[in-house]
């Protein structure tokens, strides 16, 4: 399909304080949609609650990583030193989890680092090579001192003149159009 | 406390009704608090988050400093020395170093533990103070995060090359040998090995994580092609969106409380090396609290040493300030009191427990050949960090800097009284010897210090130093609860 518009990917808004995005947050939650997110240069406390999140996920990456660490220790340790290749030192138990537990310790938390980190990227659908919004002029200034709302035309409720005038009644600084 | 707050007002009974008025908390006045108990906020003059990230970016946007030079060309010469040692000692032998008996471990295993040491801080920093909700980590974790990086790879350079046949170091590794023996795992060295490499790994993830916001931040600034794409490539395409804020700060707290527990283990690990074996003077039982509390204060020593030029230099006075000085003063404080506090109690022990080796090691200590490092190290460690207790010298920046040269010192001088003292005269006299390092030691250790300042003034030349979100997110404007975050004082909405 060609045309000669180009495909709007939603309307942004802009502020430019963090109080004044969170309200505008609260709005958009309350009017129902889905498809949206704010974009601000530093996590803002009390964010999570206006947009409505639910707790984030990643703990479960990490704790199976963590248990995946463990499990791998122990087991890689009784196999090489008590079951593949058992070595008498000094009378010792072939595999005692004492001996066991340092490495397998420091495996736990490194691959429930992994876990963690690898769950973000995941959950957060990173690493990306292209987001409409990272050609957007304005939207630059998100990672440096504004504050912008976005509802995306994927939202079914989204509507051009409904949502302009949603985000108009936030008291933003101005809107525009973002294009894929 | 009571007569400071005003009572709560109720809502007036006109709120308009919805949603609005449900979250609608009555108003809630505070009086001032008396000028004495006035918080000193982290960033100084008011600056909010657009001047933070045009200071901290425009470090590395703007010209290299002069002195920039003048501080790496020194550096990578000596790193150049660190390449030279390293190759003429595996090429002839691990003789070239004054390891020889009774002290096998000479001054590979000082180095060693004192870089991994200092190593600490940055973890601490980064993780247990983040733990503890002491924002004022803010403007230093960066930096100490990187000193820790480049700290635990000089450190892991002296185990290495220290078992000698450099080329057979992958024994270390879980992998079975010529013979199909596997690594025996009985052994603290094994767990070493897991603990360093753990914790380099993890370290560097920690970092990297907290750059990606800011690598995104330097990305959108980026006026060149090549440094859009390289800051952008690495940013992984971060945007700043709130739903991405939420996985993220929630594995950024992951990975604190996993880092917290990996950085006490990590210098309990290299500890138990010492205290798992028979000789007196290692076989004891302090040895992990004693050996953590002593890395976080060499840690911060360095953190002291490195953080009080660079502030200065790129005038970062209102960023790191007096009072992140002074905190970083007090910690110093506290953990050398502890240092001070183990080395009376492993005196202690050493007569309570009766031993004749245990007694005679630790008054050889003192008061043999080598008690000349060990009243260093008590003057280093114990007496200096006690002028700490004195308002005017932690606010005075160079007096603190100087005094932090000499926790590092206390602290090298540490590990060799603890290395060297121990082995150089263990049970029978016959087995005696007095180590003396040679030239070959004493150059491969200052060339460790130009690998280690060679990558550090690569990072603040292409990295930013300060956490920049995270410093911004510290900051009045970045509250939304604040007048200075556009809150509307008592009013609703």
């Amino acid at each position: 399909m060609t045309t000669d518009s180009p495909v709007i990917y939603g309307l942004i808004a802009e502020f430019d304080t963090p109080a004044d995005a969170m309200h505008a947050a609260e709005k958009v939650r309350e009017a129902g949609y889905k498809h949206w997110d704010v974009y601000t240069p530093f996590p803002v406390h009390g964010m999570d609650k206006a947009m409505g999140l639910k707790n984030s996920k990643v703990g479960w990456f990490s704790f199976l990583g963590g248990v995946t660490g463990y499990t791998t220790g122990m087991v890689m340790i009784w196999w090489m030193n008590a079951h593949d290749y058992p070595i008498l030192i000094g009378g010792k138990p072939m595999f005692s989890p004492f001996a066991a537990f340092p490495p397998s310790y420091e495996l736990t938390i490194l691959l429930g680092s992994f876990g963690a980190i690898l769950g973000m990227l995941f959950l957060n659908r990173l690493p990306r090579l292209h987001h409409p919004l990272l050609k957007h002029k304005r939207f630059a200034l998100a990672t440096h001192d504004r504050f912008f709302v976005v509802i995306e035309t994927l939202d079914p409720k989204f509507s051009p003149a409904k949502t302009r005038a949603l985000l108009e009644s936030t008291g933003c600084k101005q809107i525009e159009e973002v294009t894929e | 406390m009571a007569d400071t707050l005003a009572t709560p007002t109720a809502p007036p009974p006109s709120a308009p009704h919805g949603a609005s008025a449900a979250r609608h908390t009555p108003t809630l006045t505070l009086a001032p608090p008396p000028p004495e108990l006035v918080r000193i906020p982290l960033v100084q003059n008011n600056h909010g988050p657009g001047w933070l990230s045009d200071t901290i970016a425009g470090i590395i946007e703007g010209k290299t400093p002069k002195w920039w030079w003048a501080a790496f060309i020194p550096s990578v010469m000596c790193l150049t020395l660190l390449l030279v040692m390293l190759t003429y000692l595996i090429s002839t032998g691990v003789g070239v170093w004054g390891v020889t008996h009774p002290t096998m471990w000479g001054w590979a295993i000082v180095n060693f533990v004192w870089w991994i040491g200092i190593g600490h801080a940055g973890t601490l920093i980064s993780a247990i103070l983040f733990l503890l909700r002491q924002r004022w980590r803010t403007s230093i974790n960066r930096a100490a995060e990187a000193m820790t990086i480049f700290a635990v790879m000089c450190a892991g350079i002296f185990p290495v090359v220290h078992i000698g046949r450099v080329w057979l170091g992958w024994w270390l590794l879980p992998l079975p040998n010529g013979n199909s023996i596997w690594p025996q795992f009985r052994s603290p060295l094994m767990w070493d090995v897991f603990a360093v490499s753990t914790y380099f790994t993890v370290s560097v993830l920690f970092w990297y994580v907290g750059l990606i916001p800011d690598l995104a931040t330097m990305r959108d600034r980026a006026k060149t092609k090549i440094r859009q794409f390289l800051y952008g490539f690495f940013a992984l395409g971060w945007t700043g969106s709130n739903r991405n804020w939420s996985n993220y700060e929630k594995a950024y707290l992951l990975l604190a409380g996993l880092s917290t527990p990996l950085v006490l283990s990590v210098h309990s690990i290299v500890s138990l090396d010492f205290s798992v074996s028979q000789v007196p003077g290692w076989h004891t039982t302090i040895f992990p609290p004693y050996f953590v509390a002593g890395a976080i204060f060499s840690g911060f020593g360095m953190v002291l040493t490195l953080v009080l030029p660079l502030r200065k230099l790129f005038r970062l006075e209102d960023v790191i300030t007096v009072r992140h000085v002074d905190l970083m003063c007090k910690v110093t404080l506290a953990t050398g009191s502890i240092v001070g506090y183990a080395y009376a109690m492993e005196f202690f022990i050493a007569w309570y427990s009766g031993n004749p080796y245990e007694r005679y090691t630790f008054i050889n200590r003192a008061f043999g050949p080598y008690g000349w490092a060990y009243w260093i190290m008590i003057a280093c460690n114990v007496v200096v960090p006690q002028l700490f207790w004195f308002r005017k010298i932690r606010h005075h920046m160079i007096i603190v800097f100087i005094l932090s040269i000499f926790v590092n010192i206390g602290m090298w001088f540490e590990r060799f009284v603890i290395v060297v003292t121990s082995l150089h005269r263990d049970f029978i006299p016959s087995n005696w010897g007095y180590f003396k390092p040679t030239w070959v030691d004493i150059c491969t250790y200052i060339g460790t210090f130009g690998l280690f300042f060679t990558f550090f003034l690569l990072f603040v030349r292409f990295l930013p130093l300060i956490a920049i979100a995270e410093v911004k997110g510290v900051t009045p404007q970045a509250d939304p609860h604040t007048a200075a975050g556009g809150a509307k004082v008592g009013g609703h909405h």
